[in-house]
Formats: structure tokens, C-alpha cells, sequence
């Protein structure tokens, strides 16, 4: 069966505190962050982006499982902030791991939910026998305009990882997904910012879309929330992810492990990835897990992963690449005059 | 640097592609073709350095030419790899932070961009082995 074959995760060094971008904007850091839920995000260093990111992703992944590169046969790198509008970020990716020539390489994009249309289209491509193995990542140097909402969450971060069906870590049962026209969240050709459609955002878009998916799964496998040893959702902020989890039938000690955003901010693309991820890190074989990405425009794709033997056996060394709770710990931190350069947001004389 | 010349040396620049000599075992980064010790009963093949080595000694930058005044002030050193050769490179810590024997390892970085309209140019710098 197709599965994850390896995973890996790639977190910039710094981070900014929610209270110190509220004190340069004079508003109250109590409310926001509380209201929130998240206390810091991750913040690239000057010479970081989403390419630099992907491609530490991958390395990571291969170092847990030294596949053979020349059988990965697609890199599929999906995010909101590819540095070039045209020349795509999967060949920069393929060429720094050594697959390239004899590979299928794009761009995807989806609001926060390209990654995971990656890792659909990789499991497609490995199950019907086109290939070995295809790679799916999920990154973003997430933009959010000085002074908006977004900016106290945008963060920079992202996943890797590797589909097939030699021995999975993780087998994938099911995938779905939902999908409509929404304009909760958008950015057009040539700006620098996206822009949101306010309250618009949670009911018509997060909540309608991550139901519709979660429980869509929960119907083609007939399963309940309970048969479930962890879940994980897009995590725009700390709140969204756990009032569906509520509304789902999920608990918190169920979607605990994923929560990361509280410490990283959302990662846009990378965001729903390395919850999943994080829960890789801890889970143990036959643990099963449940994923709802979510992206803005709108739309959800829903995962069904048990964790298998492989995870535990020789053929797999999971510290061989640093975890997520190691990536989110030692962080460094800046204030935003040094956030406002390493984000380019102001330009240097 | 022109944009040819540059992906001429993409496999250097992000997978430290370089040489070593099969008869006596000596490798070479950038890649050599000939090998000076064993001349003609030299065989030179291919080799990817692993990254991992040490600051040999270094120097802070604090005004660079405009492509990479952004990031200044920053830390540029010679590093020895571990498998041999020398090269010097970009280290991404503070100025007070490198010193001379810090064990770094490769780390994928954007190098630089010749204009906002123009090519952006990826390689390898290093990073401290925490
Ligand atoms: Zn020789």
C-alpha cells in the first residue's frame, strides 16, 4: 500500500515574540496573543526562503531513509511564496538532492493546502506504478502585510516528504478531499501581501471546509474520531484547529502532539505538514492519525495514516534529522527592526 | 557573474560536487581533473563532499558590494572539510560567535541576486554543529 517512506522537517533558527510586533503596531500583545493562541513565530534569516527551506526539508528526509534519488521520479513543492513568479522551486529542490535529470518536477499552489495536494498527486502517481517514489513538500516564508492581522502569524517554515510503497513508515488508508470557490483569502498577480476577507475567513472557509473533508473520511472508511490515536488540522492560529477538533469529536490530547503553532506560527503551506510531522516524531507502529489541511479560495484534503513496523526497524533511522520539538527549541530571538530586514520589509540603503 | 557561469557551477555550489583521485585517495574541491601527485597513473572520479569540517580562520564583513549589503555584517571563513580540501565560505552565526576550529556543516542558503528583476543564486554556506 502507499505510505509515507520518509519525512523531514525544516525550521528557521529565529523567532519574534506576538508582544513585541503588537508594541511597534500599539496595540494590547495580551489580547492579541491570547486571542490567538500563539505566543511567537519562526522568522527566515536574510538569505532564507521557500526554496532554501524546501530543499533542507528533503535533505532531512533522505537523511532518515538514504533512498535511491534516481527512483524519486517527482518533486512536487507546493507554497504561496515560491521566490520566482515564473522558474519553478521543485528543479532548484530535485538538483540540490541529486535526482534531477530523469524527474517530473511543479510548483503547486493552494493557499495553505498545497502541500498536501502534493502528497495526493504523489500517491496517485507511486500507486498506479509510474514511478518509485515521489516527494510532496509543503514550505513557506509566509507574507503578511506590516500592521495586518496576518503578520502576527506568518511564519516560515516547512515539511518533506517521500510516498511509495516499499515498506511506508506510515501507510496512507484514504485521502479526500472538499472544494469550492471562496474568497476568504487572496493575492493577486504582482502584489506583495495577501489580503483577507475578514470574519469571512473561519465559518464560510476554515470550518466549512475542514468539516466537509473530516467528515467525508470519517464516512468512506467508517471510522469514528475515537479510532483515531492523534489528529492533526491546518493551524492558522492556536483557536481554529482546536474548536473543530471540539466540533469533530476529537479531544485535545489527541491533536496535542501536532499543535505546533502556539510556538511557530503558521507556516501557510508547511503549516498542517509539520503537525504532521511532529506527530511522526512521537508516534509508535499502529498508531493511527488523522489530517485535515486546509487551504484558503477553499478547499480541504483529508488523510486516514497508520503508522507502521518500518517506523521502529533498521530501514528507517528517525534521529537521524533533527524532530520538530528540536527545530522549535533554542530559538533565537530578534526584535522587529532585525524581523523587518530579514523579512525585506524595509529596503536598505 | 554571468548566469552561465554560474549554472556551470551549480552541482559545486549546492552539492560540493567535486574530485578525488581513486590511485592515492586525495580529493579535490573545486574539482580537479588531473591529479599532481600521481600524474598519469592517477584516476580521477567523481566525489560529493559530505560538508561537515572546521573554521580554519575567518574575518567579519561589515561593507560588502551592493548584492550583499543586506546581509551584513557577516562571518566569512576558510573552512577544511573533513575529507581534505579548503574552501572558504559564508558562516551563518553571529560575528562574536565563530571562532578558529568551530565544527560547521553545509547548509543549502541563497547566495545572492544580481537585481530584483534578475537571477537569484543558491549554494552552500555553513552552520555550527550545535
Ligand atoms: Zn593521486
Amino acid at each position: 500500500m502507499v505510505g509515507i517512506v520518509t519525512y523531514g522537517v525544516y525550521i528557521p533558527r529565529y523567532r519574534i515574540r506576538i508582544e513585541e510586533i503588537a508594541r511597534v503596531w500599539g496595540a494590547n500583545a495580551g489580547d492579541i496573543s491570547g486571542g490567538l493562541g500563539v505566543r511567537e513565530k519562526s522568522v527566515p534569516d536574510v538569505d532564507e526562503d521557500t526554496i532554501t527551506i524546501s530543499v533542507e526539508a528533503a535533505r532531512n528526509a533522505l537523511a532518515r531513509r538514504p533512498i535511491d534519488v534516481e527512483a524519486l521520479g517527482a518533486v512536487y513543492v507546493g507554497s504561496e511564496s515560491h521566490p520566482y513568479a515564473v522558474k519553478p522551486t521543485a528543479c532548484t529542490v530535485g538538483e540540490a538532492i541529486g535526482a534531477t535529470p530523469h524527474m517530473t518536477a511543479a510548483d503547486y499552489e493552494f493557499a495553505c493546502k498545497a502541500g498536501t495536494a502534493g502528497v495526493q498527486t504523489c500517491m496517485g502517481l507511486v500507486q498506479s506504478g509510474m514511478m518509485r517514489y515521489g516527494m510532496a513538500i509543503g514550505a513557506d516564508v509566509a507574507q503578511g502585510a506590516p500592521g495586518d492581522a496576518l503578520e502576527y502569524t506568518a511564519a516560515a517554515g516547512g515539511a518533506a516528504f517521500i510516498l511509495g510503497t516499499d515498506d511506508p513508515i506510515a501507510e496512507i488508508n484514504h485521502t479526500c478531499s472538499f472544494t469550492t470557490d471562496t474568497p476568504d483569502f487572496w493575492r493577486r498577480e504582482g502584489q506583495a501581501f495577501p489580503r483577507h476577507g475578514g470574519r469571512f475567513t473561519g465559518e464560510p472557509g476554515y470550518f466549512k471546509h475542514v468539516q466537509g473533508a473530516a467528515l467525508q473520511m470519517l464516512e468512506d472508511v467508517g471510522t469514528k474520531p475515537s479510532d483515531y490515536a492523534f489528529a492533526v488540522f491546518h493551524q492558522p492560529n492556536a483557536k481554529f484547529p482546536q474548536r473543530v477538533a471540539g466540533m469533530l469529536g476529537f479531544s485535545m490530547e489527541q491533536i496535542k502532539p501536532g499543535l505546533v503553532v502556539p510556538r511557530l506560527g503558521n507556516t501557510y503551506s508547511g503549516s498542517s505538514l509539520i503537525g504532521l510531522a511532529a506527530t511522526l516524531d512521537i508516534a509508535e507502529p499502529g498508531d493511527r492519525i488523522f489530517v485535515t489541511s486546509f487551504g484558503s479560495g477553499a478547499g480541504s484534503d483529508a488523510f486516514d495514516i497508520e503508522v507502521t513496523d518500518a517506523i521502529r526497524s533498521g530501514v528507517f533511522a528517525r534521529e537521524a534529522a533533527p524532530s520538530v520539538e528540536q527545530l522549535l527549541a533554542n530559538p533565537v530571538y530578534v526584535d522587529y527592526a532585525k524581523y523587518a530586514r530579514h523579512k525585506g520589509k524595509i529596503v536598505m540603503q | 557573474m554571468s548566469v552561465a557561469r554560474f549554472w556551470r557551477k551549480q552541482p559545486q555550489r549546492y552539492n560540493l560536487e567535486g574530485t578525488r583521485c581513486e590511485t592515492c585517495g586525495r580529493r579535490f574541491f573545486p574539482p580537479r581533473t588531473f591529479c599532481p601527485d600521481c600524474r598519469r597513473d592517477g584516476k580521477v572520479v567523481e566525489h560529493r563532499f559530505n560538508g561537515t569540517g572546521q573554521v580554519v580562520t575567518h574575518t567579519v564583513i561589515r561593507t560588502a558590494s551592493e548584492q550583499f549589503d543586506a546581509q551584513t555584517p557577516y562571518v566569512l571563513a576558510i573552512v577544511q572539510l573533513d575529507e581534505g580540501p579548503r574552501l572558504t565560505a559564508q558562516v551563518i552565526c553571529a560575528p562574536e560567535e565563530v571562532y578558529i576550529g568551530m565544527q560547521v556543516k553545509k547548509a543549502f542558503r541563497r547566495i545572492g541576486a544580481e537585481s530584483a528583476s534578475g537571477p537569484l543564486y543558491y549554494g552552500t554556506k555553513f552552520v555550527p554543529v550545535e
